[in-house]
């Protein structure tokens, strides 16, 4: 700026020469637009999307209404007519919501004194709520079997000598509540700390100021101010409990708690299977979750209205919590060693034993690596590995590519019904696993193409279920990438696919590689579509672990376990490094 | 150079059927001759980055017609719609819309890289005539660094500079100086009708600040509610508001009622008001008996202590009702009878309230503007 300006006058020289004269184009939609990048990739991914949400659905309905004597009600009195449905919608909703109370609880708990106060061991508690992304549900589940079953468990064995033998009984609704709260209490965590920082802290340290107490204040002004938020964790928990599968098949069905999942399971897994009845049962839990969803995102959009967001980058003044400083802080390490450590600990010490024994003196000094090499020598349990990555990796770039240009779509284009697209992509959102399992099933079975049977089935039932996940990554960045950016590019004379390629694109990287990494994260631990879906020759990793399960192959389960985890940790951790490189700088 | 003739866009009203369509855009024509920096100036939802985006071919507009030399771009008899990537135009954004992940040369060299094979330049035609626009912006010592680090100036420069690269028949600003600081702004102003001015642009600038209109226009389109309201040199458009809207969005005006008692020149009128008679200027061609609002603006308004020692039109006698320092002038309030006026005065006049004024309302500088009925 302080140079002196100097112009060169003929650097432009011949300003007014222009491009050669545009040819005109109708207005009216010609077809050999077709052939244009544009619209060939757009109906493509429109028609691809709108394929993939309603067939399994449409199918799943008519299967179940219809057979061989057409429009029919039987399947519906199969399911419910001979057991009580009573004690199945009982168990069902006892589980779901005592599941989420327990993390709701803990998560918000977690999430306010993070957030909010001077506790310590922060950084634990952040390095804590990836815990769910790294170890899987189903052996976070088996692993407290052997913490907490009457007979065998470690935690039992503890106590034995100060409340006699099975203090504690995992096998039972209140021992699934526990598991599956504690497994889910770090994604209400990461929820309810995103709120917490949404919301603005002079509100609260306005009452402190006025001599209110911090219980107080959490109680008067944080909980009401964070009942939206609360409210959404509390649904999206609920909707995730009741389609939870690893839990209530492992801890509940050995006792006959049965629930919605783990009967839709039974019911296709003893011969000859009942599709009949369980398209029933999927049809009730598809309408409980698309209730849920549905307040879910009318009572989010609602509370868009009163949300307490400021602009302002300041940190609240953490609120001194004094002399319960160090009680809490040793109560949250106890939590946390109940919820991660131990869960951890005996998966790992499973992995190094011949055969399962309580972890003593005597066994603890006797390791062996024998299982890890029972896993790498096994070309099954290698196989399931490489079908697992195979699979996470191929869906989520086809989710991610497919989202991109579906959130282009509907942020950006004026097409009407783009609305349609957004919605018809966050459809299988309300699907479970097990019950678009169950309608890929109907799909596939007789399909004239060899679908059923191969890996394409399970690739196909990766893409639909993770479709609205990559959706929300793709739209949240898209929407954080400004209009005029696309805009002037186009004005500079780039295509609809030179912008989208060398503008969006580039731009939307960091979004779509979290959303990426995530998908590739959750998919190689899918469990509950995929056991209704693989067939011998392609398991996947969660079938592997599940099916050793119930051979009692403990040991060689946790190996391949840890190997899984392993292979989480190092992705959550590329994860990070890549996000904090790739990132564009602002 | 460009000819816009009844440009028509409209917006789903509230309802988003038919009937409530909100009109951005109402019948707009304007003609812009080469080498002119012409400027669309208005309040926010006047329709003037509306026009602006339908010139770019980034809105549909509903019917009209646009040619910018010898091309039509649009023209909605004849069914034509050039897309905004084969229109040839350069754009400055509002947000400047640098791409993140660019450095400078790159952003600056998109425009020469998207072209089709045929017509794309050589490499080092490409390298030449990036450089050359970089040194006319002065960014050319910066050509490797990220587009991102750079400073909301030289953000605005390399903007302009990726508008240029493609010797453009016409260059479309829009509010290009909103997102810089006051100074900043200042500076930029002068360069950027330097430039324009140098390489003999033609330019359509949209903005709402007034100031920035004056300083930099050969021409100034002044729109409300989707319709020019007028179109006149600077000059003319502050000195010669020809509505109220204008009078009173460009600087600010007193504003009073009267009736045209006769015309006394080609452009001079009495007129009488509840407060007395003035003469007074208009351009348009009024009878006697029309009523008109007097526009007067507070710089023109001399007071002076004491009671006028001849009254007459355009001289009236008041007081003094308030008085605000503001830097490099006083503001007075005045009071004549029951009408009250601001004159902005040179710093060496500051009475205080009350004091008794004669208040001299120069013929020259009062325009009249039909009231309408």
């Amino acid at each position: 700026m302080s140079q002196a300006p100097t112009t060169d006058r003929n650097a432009l020289d011949a300003l007014p020469t222009g491009n050669p004269p545009p040819k005109p184009k109708r207005m009216r939609f010609d077809w050999r637009k077709l052939r244009d990048p544009k619209t060939f990739i757009i109906v493509a991914v429109v028609l691809v999307i709108g394929y993939l949400s309603l067939v399994p659905l449409l199918y799943l309905l008519w299967g179940t209404f219809f057979d061989s004597t057409g429009l029919t009600g039987a399947a519906f009195e199969r399911a419910y007519g001979t057991t009580g449905l009573g004690e199945l919608v009982y168990n069902s909703m006892v589980f779901a919501t005592g599941a989420t109370l327990v993390s709701v609880v803990m998560g918000t708990l977690l999430a306010f004194l993070t957030e909010r106060t001077d506790v310590p061991l922060k950084r634990l508690i952040f390095a804590g709520s990836l815990i769910p992304l790294i170890i899987p549900g189903i052996l976070y589940t088996i692993a407290w079997i052997f913490l907490a079953s009457p007979r065998i468990g470690l935690i039992n064995k503890w106590l034995e000598p100060f409340f006699g033998p099975g203090t504690f009984d995992v096998f039972t609704l209140y021992g699934m509540i526990i598991v599956q709260g504690m497994d889910n209490a770090p994604l209400v965590f990461l929820l309810m700390v995103a709120a917490f920082r949404s919301m603005d802290p002079s509100l609260e340290e306005s009452a402190l100021m006025s001599g209110a107490s911090l219980p107080h204040v959490f109680r008067k002004v944080t909980l009401p101010l964070a009942k939206p938020a609360l409210f959404a964790a509390f649904l999206i928990m609920a909707v995730k409990n009741i389609e939870a599968f690893e839990t209530p098949a492992l801890l509940g069905m050995p006792k006959g708690i049965w629930v919605f999942t783990s009967r839709i399971w039974r019911v296709l897994s003893t011969h000859p299977a009942d599709y009949g009845q369980a398209g029933a049962y999927s049809i009730s839990l598809l309408l409980i979750t698309s209730l849920g969803i549905y307040f879910q995102t009318r009572y989010s959009r609602r509370g868009k209205q009163f949300q307490t967001v400021t602009g302002k980058g300041f940190r609240p003044r953490p609120m001194p919590l004094g002399r319960f400083r160090s009680l809490i802080g040793g109560a949250l390490l106890f939590y946390f060693f109940i919820a991660i450590v131990l869960p951890a600990f005996i998966l790992l010490y499973m992995s190094t034993q011949p055969f399962y024994q309580v972890p003593s003196i005597e066994t603890m000094t006797n390791l062996s690596f024998e299982n890890y090499r029972y896993v790498f020598d096994h070309s099954q349990t290698m196989r399931a590995f490489r079908n697992s990555f195979v699979l996470g990796i191929s869906s989520a770039t086809l989710v991610m590519f497919g989202t991109a240009v579906a959130s282009w779509l509907v942020v950006r284009s004026k097409l009407p019904g783009r609305w349609m697209v957004d919605n018809l992509a966050f459809v299988p959102l309300v699907i479970p696993g097990l019950v678009l399992g169950v309608a890929l099933l109907f799909v596939y079975l007789r399909f004239p193409i060899a679908i059923y049977g191969t890996m394409w089935i399970l690739l196909i039932s990766y893409v639909t279920r993770y479709m609205p996940y990559g959706m929300r990554y793709a739209s949240t960045s898209m929407y954080q990438i400004g209009g005029e950016l696309e805009e002037s590019a186009q004005v500079s004379g780039a295509t609809w696919w030179q912008t989208f390629r060398r503008i969006n694109l580039p731009l939307l990287v960091p979004g779509l590689l979290a959303g990426w990494i995530y998908i590739v994260m959750t998919s190689v631990r899918e469990l509950s579509s995929s056991i209704l879906l693989y067939s011998p020759g392609n398991e996947v990793l969660a079938v592997m672990i599940f099916e050793q399960y119930e051979n009692g192959q403990f040991t060689e389960l946790a190996a391949l376990g840890t190997l899984l985890i392993v292979a989480l940790v190092i992705l959550v951790y590329a994860a990070q490094r890549l996000g904090a490189n790739i990132g564009v700088k602002s | 150079m460009l000819t816009i003739t009844d440009l028509v866009k409209s917006y789903p009203g509230p309802k988003g059927d038919k009937a409530s369509r909100v009109l951005a855009v109402d019948n707009v024509s304007i003609e812009v001759e080469e080498g002119q920096l012409y400027t669309l100036l208005g309040p926010s939802g006047c329709g003037k980055t509306t026009t602006l985006r339908s010139v770019a071919g980034l809105e549909d507009p509903d019917s009209g017609r646009i040619v910018v030399g010898d091309k039509t771009f649009y023209d909605s008899e004849k069914q034509v719609l050039v897309p905004a990537n084969k229109r040839g135009l350069g754009m400055v954004f509002q947000s400047y819309a640098i791409w993140p992940h660019m450095n400078v040369y790159d952003n600056v060299a998109f425009p020469l890289t998207v072209e089709s094979r045929s017509t794309r330049l050589g490499k080092k035609e490409m390298t030449e005539r990036v450089e050359r626009v970089l040194a006319v912006v002065q960014l050319d010592h910066l050509a490797g660094r990220q587009a991102t680090d750079l400073s909301g100036g030289q953000q605005q420069r390399l903007a302009l500079a990726r508008a240029l690269v493609m010797q453009p028949p016409l260059l479309l600003l829009d509010e290009p100086l909103s997102n810089l600081d006051a100074k900043l702004r200042e500076e930029m102003r002068f360069e950027l009708k330097r430039l324009q001015r140098d390489l003999n642009i033609t330019a359509i600038y949209v903005t709402h600040d007034q100031v920035e209109a004056l300083a930099m226009s050969n021409v100034i389109a002044v729109m409300n509610g989707g319709v020019i309201e007028q179109v006149g040199r600077p000059r003319d458009v502050y000195n010669r508001p020809a509505s109220k809207f204008v009078a009173d969005f460009i600087g600010s005006s007193n504003f009073f009622d009267g009736v045209v008692d006769r015309r006394e020149g080609t452009d001079r009128y009495a007129v009488s008001t509840d407060e007395g008679e003035i003469f007074a200027t208009s351009q348009y061609d009024l009878a006697p008996g029309a009523k008109v609002t007097v526009a007067i603006r507070p710089e023109h308004v001399q007071i002076e202590e004491g009671r006028p020692e001849q009254a007459g039109p355009g001289i009236w006698s008041g007081r003094v009702t308030a008085r605000a320092f503001l830097g490099d002038s006083v503001e007075h309030k005045l009071e004549v009878g029951k009408l009250e006026l601001q004159a902005r005065c040179h710093t060496d006049l500051s009475l205080p309230a009350n004091t008794e004024i004669s208040i001299v309302l120069p013929p020259e500088w009062c325009s009249l503007i039909p009231t309408g009925e």
